[in-house]
């Protein structure tokens, strides 16, 4: 590269601007502060909280991870999908049917439900990928209500609309005994999830990832830079299928049951929803969103709270949370920081 | 010298219109060379064509010796085709680093990495600044790219089309919407590049094009009237002609750049 | 087995798929205007079924004056509905799908909820007027009055959509608004008028759907998710924003579905979203495509 080094017309004061512009770009301190938190609450929770409270927690990690899937196709790669919970379903059935046929061994089952929710997606994603917004939902709500009738019509393999039920707990490594304490549970579907969320966050920040977010800032502009685009998008789309296959895989793990709901229409769109509402594009944000609708839906909900006689149930909950997440948050949980930084005077929010 | 592109009878319809009709041209390599004509000429589908974001209906594009008309449009940006667009084409949600990066990240080979942080890249993204700083776009790298005006969008391309060191710059209508002393030091910027280099210039401007240019080709609604050195062209009384007795042809290309 | 012996022999579900799927239309042809007109949407429409369907379960008393009632009360709770819908989707206009959806989603939930306090989540029976509530003979098969009497009524009600979208000047302007809102705009018209009109209008024809076809698809928990589903597959199969696409692909799901339950049991939901599938994936328009209509 020494050609544009020719033309140097002056050598610029670069260096302080580049320390500058590394630090400013690189994690600060305050958000590696809230994430040690944000850990070591998840860590001590088995310790203090009600079983029931535990297995919340447990679910929202598997939801917090299908949401990140979601996110990572929708908000990064600008894929709005609504067939994630088919490669979800997939990875369930898959360690579903490992399980039940001897092989308890979680990372097994994590990585078999990975790897065939990854292989599921590129097959189907060679004619999903070409197409983009509207169509690309509806092409892929289709996929997803495809799969669930499949697993709903193939009853020696799945159990029909029955599902697969009594499901043996599970091994998380060989050698150890089988899990059938709710907090260790949660310690293995915990121990499975951080790597898989990292992962996905190093992606999101590699050359890959950028690339994703420039195509879908700007399509035409990253064909003439010589990408070609729905490759790139294909990759994109088998790793979501991946992600979704591995937390279905742990769902099973912490249900120790699989049915055809699980990749069905309202599993799909509240993935969505979920990462609307986290603000699309941050996966923390997706982790956040997704345990505020397990929460709300299945905590607070699950309560049967009471008002003026009436028993206000989780989907009415949910309902209103959506509404007022739409006119307060647009740009969902994550964006909360550039909101009331746009509202304080002399900073500038991005566009 | 052989020439590093060749087009060969190209012809582009749009239904009953023909946009680009049987054109062919030859641009030599290490070339200044300007693509001038009337709107609605055909210049910006012409570097649609070569570009590959158009297909051709006939006709053969050569690049470096080799038939790339059938080569989709990335794959000739890997050949070392870079352009600019007439409406500047920029990732507006990325900052200016981030915008010239994804160019650079794909020439260095490491665009489909899946690890290691796109800017922590030190040596890549030390190349995005140093050309942000040759466009003009000094110590705003982490601006978006959305805050920028007009000009600066199309000095912010110029640095994204760089970034991936191209053999052939496809640049259409680089002055329009800058400022005169843009204009001026975008002039210069773009005489300074090496002559491995090769320029292909759309402008309206004619004092760009008379001072950059070594060769201009004419267009007139689809079809090539002529290619010649500055002097050819201006003299040449065929394209005066072909202009319906248009007196001055500066005075016609300036009206029809300006309602543009 | 001959062609007419074969005929005979399914009549009975190919006249359900008739009514079945004029019944879509009634649901899919608001979804498909509102969406092709200001690119709403609006996952709420099965809800405005719902409390049609609700309403005749509720009015309808087995005589004529309660479905007129039903009637009544449908259109104005349809129109009063989709105007509320129009109110609140308007300052999500510049902000995509998905942030409608959101919003739209989150009315669906509530209303569903609202259903389930009501009717203590049981399906409840709608009463057809007891005039209708004989069984006639159709070609040699008994067959239900009330269903070809729908029939007849929603195959009014599609002529007559179809003559006030494709025939009339105001169907112009709000075909016009389809293809081009910015145009329109310039013409000096206010189109968020237009948009409400359509949207009003979109979900009064869901509510009356809803009323006229409780009998045949009764006030349950869920059926306001599966009919938008089967809404939404049947404006993508015909075309976003084509009255023509939406009855083409409303008559088509119904056959599809009514004769797939016979013939192929279980395997209904693959033949539609089979179709749906193939028909993105080969022509991502639709089958009428907007531009022949517009």
């Amino acid at each position: 590269m020494t050609r544009t080094a020719d033309v140097q017309i002056e050598e610029p004061v670069t260096a302080p601007a580049q320390t500058s512009f590394t630090a400013r770009w690189l994690p600060g301190t305050r958000p590696r502060v809230i994430a040690m938190l944000v850990l070591a609450v998840l860590l001590v929770a088995p310790w203090i909280a009600d079983i029931y409270t535990i297995s919340i927690m447990s679910r929202i990690l598997v939801m917090a991870l299908l949401t990140v899937s979601v996110s990572f196709l929708t908000g990064v790669s600008g894929l709005p999908t609504l067939g994630q919970a088919a490669f979800f379903g997939i990875g369930g059935y898959t360690a579903a049917l490992l399980s039940l046929a001897g092989y308890g061994i979680g990372p097994v089952q994590v990585l078999a439900g990975l790897t065939l929710g990854a292989l599921v997606a590129l097959a189907t994603g060679s004619v999903v990928v070409r197409s983009r917004g509207v169509t690309f939902l509806m092409l892929t709500f289709a996929v997803g209500e495809l799969f669930h009738s499949a697993a709903a019509v193939s009853r020696d393999l799945t159990g029909g609309t029955d599902g697969l039920p009594g499901i043996p707990p599970v091994v998380p490594l060989p050698g150890m005994a089988a899990l059938t304490n709710d907090g260790l549970v949660f310690y293995y579907v915990l121990a499975v999830f951080l790597p898989l969320f990292l992962l996905t966050e190093i992606v999101v920040r590699s050359p890959f990832g950028l690339a994703l977010r420039s195509i879908r800032d700007n399509e035409a502009r990253m064909r003439a830079t010589g990408y070609p685009v729905n490759r790139y998008l294909l990759a994109g789309y088998g790793m979501a299928g991946g992600l979704a296959g591995a937390a279905g895989a742990l769902w099973v793990s912490v249900l120790r049951y699989v049915s055809p709901s699980d990749l069905g229409f309202s599993m799909a769109a509240f993935a969505l929803l979920a990462a609307v509402i986290g603000g699309l594009g941050s996966m923390w944000g997706a982790c956040a969103g997704a345990a505020l609708v397990i929460l709300v839906r299945d905590y607070i909900g699950g309560e049967h709270i009471s008002v003026a006689g009436r028993t206000v149930t989780g989907p009415l909950l949910l309902g209103v949370l959506f509404i007022v997440v739409v006119y307060l948050l647009p740009r969902g949980i994550a964006g909360i920081r550039t909101q009331l930084a746009s509202r304080t005077p002399g900073k500038a929010a991005d566009s | 010298m052989t020439p590093l592109l060749q087009l060969r009878n190209v012809k582009r319809d749009f239904g009953s219109l023909c946009a680009v009709d049987n054109v062919s041209f030859s641009v030599r390599s290490g070339a200044r060379h300007a693509l001038i004509g009337p709107n609605g000429a055909g210049k910006s589908t012409l570097f649609n064509l070569v570009g590959g974001s158009l297909s051709v209906s006939s006709g053969v594009i050569v690049f470096d010796g080799k038939d790339i008309t059938g080569e989709p449009e990335h794959a000739r940006a890997r050949l070392g085709i870079a352009r600019t667009f007439q409406h500047s084409s920029v990732f507006l949600h990325g900052t200016l680093v981030e915008n010239v990066l994804v160019g650079v990240a794909r020439q260095a080979g490491v665009g489909a990495s899946w690890f290691g942080a796109a800017l922590r890249r030190r040596a890549l993204v030390d190349r995005c600044i140093r050309l942000l700083d040759l466009v003009g776009l000094q110590n705003r790298y982490t601006m978006p790219a959305g805050a920028l005006s007009h000009g600066e969008r199309r000095q912010l391309e110029l640095a994204m089309a760089l970034g991936t060191e191209p053999r052939l710059l496809l640049l259409d209508e680089p002055a329009a919407g800058m400022s005169q002393a843009e204009t001026a030091r975008f002039t210069e910027l773009i005489a300074g590049l090496p002559t491995d280099v090769t320029v292909l210039l759309i402008e309206h401007d004619l004092d760009v094009v008379f001072e950059l240019a070594d060769t201009v080709t004419v267009l007139h609604l689809g079809g090539h009237l002529a290619t010649g050195s500055p002097e050819e062209i201006r003299g040449d009384s065929e394209v005066q002609r072909a202009y319906l007795g248009a007196a001055v042809l500066e005075d016609l290309f300036e009206t029809a750049g300006s309602d543009s | 087995m001959g062609v007419l012996e074969w005929f005979d022999s399914n009549l009975v579900s190919i006249v359900d798929g008739v009514a079945y799927g004029l019944l879509l239309f009634t649901l899919a042809t608001g979804l498909s205007l509102v969406f092709g007109m200001m690119d709403v949407l609006n996952l709420a429409h099965g809800t405005l079924y719902l409390a049609g369907a609700y309403l005749a379960y509720l009015l309808s008393d087995g005589s004529w004056g309660g479905i007129l009632a039903a009637i009544a009360v449908g259109v104005a709770a349809g129109a009063g509905g989709g105007a509320l819908l129009t109110v609140m989707t308007q300052p999500l206009a510049r902000r995509g799908h998905l942030d409608q959806a959101l919003l739209t989603i989150g009315v669906a939930l509530i209303g569903a909820e609202v259903f389930v306090l009501v009717s203590h989540g049981d399906p409840l029976p709608a009463t057809e007027p007891a005039a209708l509530d004989i069984s006639i003979s159709l070609a040699g098969h008994t067959y239900p009055a009330y269903r070809l009497v729908f029939i007849g009524v929603a195959a009014l009600l599609t002529v007559l959509v179809y003559l006030i979208f494709e025939r009339s000047t105001l169907g112009a302007l709000v075909r016009a608004t389809v293809s081009d809102r910015e145009m329109v705009q310039a013409l000096g018209v206010d189109t968020r008028r237009v948009l409400l009109a359509v949207f009003a209008f979109g979900g009064a024809l869901a509510a009356v759907g809803g009323v006229l076809g409780a009998p045949i698809i009764g006030p349950a928990p869920g059926v306001d998710e599966s009919v938008l589903v089967l809404s939404l597959v049947v404006i993508v199969v015909g075309g976003l924003g084509s009255i023509r696409g939406a009855l083409l692909g409303a008559l088509y799901i119904g056959q599809v579905q009514s004769m797939g339950v016979v013939l192929l049991p279980e395997y209904a939901p693959f033949l539609i979203f089979g179709s749906m599938f193939l028909v993105l994936a080969l022509r991502p328009q639709g089958l009428v495509s907007l531009a022949r209509t517009a």
